[in-house]
């Protein structure tokens, strides 16, 4: 069985990682970690969207680094093949009624379906407003595209909407950005080193009444690793 | 459809089911408990390192309710359609053993004596008048010092760290002065302030209020407790909400009291047992046992028993009160009936205080239950009076330890923007350099508040879902703006470069989408009067005396303080009652 297959394979089970699946994950994550990372789940196109997308959502700047030197897109990929992505940690019986915002998610679409069908629509909307796909605008044209994502009444599909599109976009962002390394973004740990996050540190048994300097020690990821 | 026969079932592996567990086991009895999800061994799956692993943890919820099966629906007011609370997110049950109590967080109160007796203390005070239309205020049935012994006794087995201010009527130490009496001292000294709950103790003095380390189930000393638990030290590891803890410091069902009862020949677990219903006899009035669905062979089982206990979780508890018939179901239009009725929730929002550059608040470092609160808008307090609402709210600073992608969900405060360059300078200022204050307030409970079934959607069992209609409140707004509003002298004493106050809005609906807290209580509450309450005041079934229905479900409306220490009380008294009285005469502990 291929790395990939064995991968593919642990997605689709249980709705919970047992331990043992888990282990199998992180070393599977870990043995490509060096190498070019190949799609599993998102098509060229979609990929691009995402690659474009995401670093003007976490861009390099003075801060620190962005999407794409954390290995954001990766990470939603992976994402995508776990039973999150197929949306198996969600309740998603029958009937679909929508209803006011406040009372939460309502459609019938896993993550990996809301990436899809909203890629797709939102190429679409940058094609019929600004006469390319969202990757081939210049920035300010993505940057006006995304807060319209964001802020407006937009339906990318017939019933998925722009802002539902982007808060999934931006949550799973962040989660790239700022999840252990082992997940496959937050890469070099350049993430948590930007906010000051030591990790798996996890004993600060002799910092707790330290008042006011910054803790010293830089970050370490679950699996060893070091900025 | 197998048979299996104990003296008594014990539904749900959390904090109540153990403690009833261990009390039934230890009066002889042979106890069967069921629980829905898996088995839950910190020595194995709590470990260090994999078990602080936040996205697998607090985001993708390792420890939490699996949906996916059973959830339930939501809506703000009567004529509107409940919609399935599809994704978790304002309120995290738990699943598996230790059940919520195994990813708490370990604040651990006592009830303030007047909460005990809200309605009759608001009505001494301040008249009849005073208490809203709509709210059904109520008097829990049992009194502080009636509890105390069960407070004092829950302390010691969970380890609980704190500092005394009153026992045996005596000033004895730095505690809250609002706090009662107590018979004796914490089983362990109080945890350390981390900085920022050391700034806030600091300021909120400044201020002219009270500051008390909270109380908290989460060791700061070794601690052997009185069943032979051991606890290691709180190393202030920051992964307390959310995670099983690997110190062995944050008190859970998992390290304090299932390893003792596991090894008892009259104890017995059955994991991945999702209970269908309580039994009824022809009557309705007895209970003959259980039956649960065998999650590993889609098979239905029964099991008789003389004594069936319901310790899930709270709204657990009320739905399969409803699924079972047992008590009459709430009618808010008619306002009768009594289960499904006193359905509440907690308040709480948070303010922020930003803190000069060269200032680090460390927000990583943190324990659940640890910090530094004020009590001087709590419960009965203050002074209503000018005010004109009921309730009242702690103030605090309780740093459980701020993970990476918790913090960049915060990000940089109310106005800052969401994302892009601006939103990534703003979230890292606001990481290093702020500090976090909760208001954490009671939540009264109104007539057109209440669980009942839903119409519409069905669990994966096939079983209707329980519908939950609630909504803030004139009054709890109001009670919430004001105490947010007295935090304003902290947050100068603090020397903040800036601050905001976090407050609910008048007008703006309960947000199912946003996490608030876990603390869902009463639906089936106990009481003197069995047209007001579904259980006696020791927890017993009014309409049906072999069903003992132990939680927050208990609770007539909510209180300031977080739940746990007054479940673990409760069910540490039904329990003595049930073993010194209901044992030896089974029948009802007090007569209809």
């Amino acid at each position: 069985m291929t790395r990939r297959h064995f991968l593919m394979a642990l997605a689709g089970t249980a709705a919970f990682w047992t331990a043992d699946e888990f282990a199998d994950w992180r070393r599977a994550i870990a043995a490509e970690a060096d190498q070019a990372y190949t799609p599993r789940y998102f098509t060229p196109d979609e990929w691009r969207f995402l690659e474009a997308a995401t670093e003007q959502l976490f861009p390099e700047d003075a801060t620190g680094p962005g999407a794409k030197a954390l290995g954001v897109v990766g990470f939603i990929d992976r994402q995508m093949e776990t039973p999150y992505g197929r949306g198996s940690l969600w309740f998603m019986s029958e009937p679909f009624q929508q209803g006011p915002a406040n009372l939460g998610y309502q459609l019938p679409y896993a993550p990996r379906e809301i990436y899809r069908i909203g890629i797709a629509g939102a190429d679409r909307y940058c094609r019929d407003h600004h006469g390319h796909v969202f990757a081939d605008l210049d920035h300010p044209s993505q940057i006006e595209m995304l807060s319209a994502f964001e802020k407006l009444p937009i339906m990318l599909g017939d019933t998925l909407t722009a802002g539902i599109f982007f808060e999934q976009l931006r949550t799973n962002t962040l989660e790239g950005a700022f999840s252990d390394p082992i997940h496959g973004g937050n890469r070099h740990l350049g993430g948590w080193v930007m906010l000051g996050f030591p990790g798996a540190r996890a004993d600060f048994m002799d910092w707790v009444d330290q008042y006011g300097p910054a803790y010293p020690l830089g970050s370490v990821s679950i699996s060893g690793e070091t900025a | 459809m197998s048979t299996m026969n104990a003296d008594a079932i014990v539904v749900g592996a959390g904090w109540a089911g153990s403690i009833l567990a261990k009390e039934l086991t230890e009066a002889g009895l042979k106890v069967i408990m069921l629980e829905r999800g898996p088995d839950r061994a910190t020595a194995v799956e709590g470990a260090y390192p994999d078990s602080i692993d936040e996205l697998r943890g607090a985001i993708r919820h390792r420890l939490f309710q699996d949906l996916s099966r059973t959830t339930v629906t939501i809506r703000n007011r009567i004529g509107q359609t409940a919609l399935p609370y599809r994704q978790l997110a304002a309120f995290l049950p738990g699943e598996g053993v230790g059940g919520a109590g195994l990813h708490w967080s370990g604040v651990h109160f006592r009830a303030a004596p007047d909460d005990l007796a809200l309605r009759s203390s608001v009505i001494a005070r301040y008249g009849q008048k005073f208490i809203p239309e709509g709210m059904n205020l109520q008097d829990y049935g049992v009194t502080y010092d009636e509890l105390e012994p069960f407070f004092d006794k829950a302390e010691k087995v969970f380890g609980t760290s704190g500092e005394a201010y009153k026992i045996n009527g005596k000033i004895v130490g730095n505690g809250n002065v609002f706090a009662p009496s107590r018979s004796d001292d914490f089983p362990l000294p109080p945890l350390k302030d981390v900085y920022t709950a050391n700034l806030f103790r600091k300021a909120a003095g400044e201020a002219g209020y009270h500051p008390y380390s909270l109380p908290a189930a989460n060791a700061s000393r070794q601690y052997t407790n009185p069943y032979g638990a051991q606890m290691g030290p709180c190393n202030f590891c920051g992964y307390c909400s959310g995670y099983d803890c690997y110190m062995y410091s944050k008190a859970s069902p998992n390290v304090n009291i299932l390893p003792v009862l596991r090894k008892d020949p009259n104890f017995t677990l059955i994991t991945r047992a999702h209970v269908m219903r309580v039994d009824l006899d022809s009557t309705k009035t007895r209970a003959t046992g259980v039956t649960y669905l065998d999650l590993d062979s889609d098979k239905e089982v029964s099991i008789t028993a003389d004594l069936v206990v319901l310790g899930a979780f709270q709204f657990h508890n009320v739905h399969l009160m409803l699924l079972s018939g047992i008590g009459k179901p709430y009618d808010a239009q008619k306002n009768e009936g009594v289960v499904g009725r006193n359905f509440v929730y907690q308040t709480i929002t948070t303010s922020r205080a930003w803190l000069p550059e060269n200032t680090f608040t460390n927000q990583f470092i943190g324990t659940g239950g640890g910090g530094v609160a004020i009590d001087n808008f709590n419960s009965m307090n203050f002074d209503h009076g000018p005010h004109g609402f009921v309730g009242g709210s702690p103030v605090w600073v309780n740093q459980a330890g701020v993970k990476a992608i918790a913090a960049s969900t915060i990000g940089g405060g109310k106005d800052a923007p969401r994302w892009g360059s601006g939103y990534k300078k703003a979230l890292v200022e606001t990481y290093r350099h702020a500090m976090a204050i909760d208001a954490h307030g009671s939540n009264m409970a109104y007539r057109d508040v209440f669980l009942d079934l839903d119409p519409t959607w069905k669990n994966t069992y096939g079983q209707p879902l329980l519908r939950m209609t609630f909504d803030w409140q004139d009054n709890d707004i109001r009670m919430n703006r004001y105490v947010v509003s007295q935090i304003e002298p902290i947050m100068k004493a603090l020397g903040a470069t800036k601050y905001e106050l976090g407050m609910l809005e008048p007008g703006k609906s309960f947000d199912t989408r946003i996490y608030q807290t876990t603390h869902l209580g009463g639906g089936a509450v106990m009481g003197d009067d069995p047209h007001t309450s579904a259980i006696n005041r020791y927890l017993q079934s009014w309409d049906v005396p072999n069903v003992f229905v132990i939680g927050s479900n208990a609770f007539p409306q909510g209180m300031g303080y977080n739940p746990t220490g007054m479940v673990a009380a409760l069910a540490y008294w039904s329990a003595h009652h049930i073993r010194t009285t209901y044992l030896k005469s089974p029948g009802p502990l007090v007569p209809v």
